[in-house]
């Protein structure tokens, strides 16, 4: 019984204070990159920088890399699913 | 079948007997914010879909767009996960006091967060940008359907909030009457996985309506 309530990730306040300052700092160079005319990638680096956040997130106050792979396993297929939609809505787009 | 296992569960001691399943418990979760991810996915694919038909309006349509508080907005929802995050640390290290201290804070960063959005919303409503508004008429379409994107998705994303800082204030009840505990916090641990995901959802609405250019 008690296999299945296990009190595992060990991540502390210090891990988790790094994190914020990082997703912080991203935030400070998304909105500074944003005034910066980059041209047609400008939506590019907002998105990376954006993704960036989400994984920081994601990994470390979601603790996802610290979870077994049944969950890594759960949420790939739900984010490819997720791109297959996109592809096939601009495969349509573009080619009309 | 049943007086066989009720005959089972009175011999043993009853704490054995609780059952409790947190790894489960955290899958259903997962599985529930995945629903959720796809609720979003489909607004953002039709938001990307909407960008890449219309790219000027949306570029003009956005300079309505405070830049400003939607970058304070992203810094107090980023700074509540951080918060939450820690008070679950708190909780299993048996501080009890820090923690209820970190989710009220929580609650006070989503609280802002309204407040702002509350704002926000109101200056464009005072601007007649609202759905069948007078400023509505002199608009292309592409920026129409910008504003009506901007409201869906903000909208949506603040009833999550909403509905976020009410699972924490019910857990919060519950970890002041040990109920939730530093050997049983999946309560805390699952709203604290809503919250965090809340906020990836501000992380991509963010760039994608504030900051175009």
């Amino acid at each position: 019984m008690a296999d299945n309530n296990t009190q595992e990730h060990t991540a502390g306040y210090g891990l988790y204070i790094m994190v914020w300052f990082g997703l912080i700092g991203l935030t400070l160079i998304t909105a500074s990159v944003a005034g910066i005319n980059l041209g047609s990638i400008t939506l590019v680096v907002a998105l990376m920088i954006a993704a960036t956040k989400a994984l920081l997130v994601g990994n470390y106050f979601m603790h996802l890399k610290f979870e077994s792979r049944v969950f890594k396993i759960f949420i790939s297929v739900c984010i490819v699913t997720f791109l297959i939609m996109l592809i096939l809505t601009f495969s349509d787009l573009s080619f009309r | 079948m049943n007086e066989n296992l009720e005959a089972v569960a009175e011999q043993a001691p009853p704490a054995e007997h609780i059952h409790r399943d947190d790894i489960g418990s955290k899958m259903g979760m997962w599985l529930f914010l995945l629903t959720e991810v796809l609720l979003f996915g489909g607004l953002f694919l039709m938001y990307a879909g909407y960008r890449f038909l219309y790219p000027d309006d949306f570029k003009a349509a956005a300079l309505e767009l405070n830049t400003m508080v939607g970058t304070i907005n992203t810094f107090i929802l980023l700074t509540s996960s951080l918060s939450i995050a820690m008070s679950i640390v708190a909780l299993r290290r048996e501080q009890k006091k820090l923690c209820i201290y970190l989710l009220v804070f929580t609650l006070l960063c989503g609280l802002i967060f309204l407040i702002n959005k509350y704002y926000e919303w109101g200056t464009k409503i005072e601007h007649g940008i609202y759905p069948k508004g007078p400023a509505m008429e002199d608009l292309a379409n592409g920026q129409v359907v910008y504003f009506g994107l901007y409201y869906v998705m903000t909208g949506l994303h603040a009833l999550h909030v909403i509905a976020g800082m009410t699972f924490i204030i019910f857990v919060l009840v519950f970890i002041v009457r040990n109920k939730v505990t530093s050997t049983n916090y999946m309560k805390l641990e699952n709203s604290g996985l809503y919250w965090h995901l809340v906020d990836i959802i501000w992380i991509f609405l963010y760039p994608l309506f504030y900051l175009i250019h």
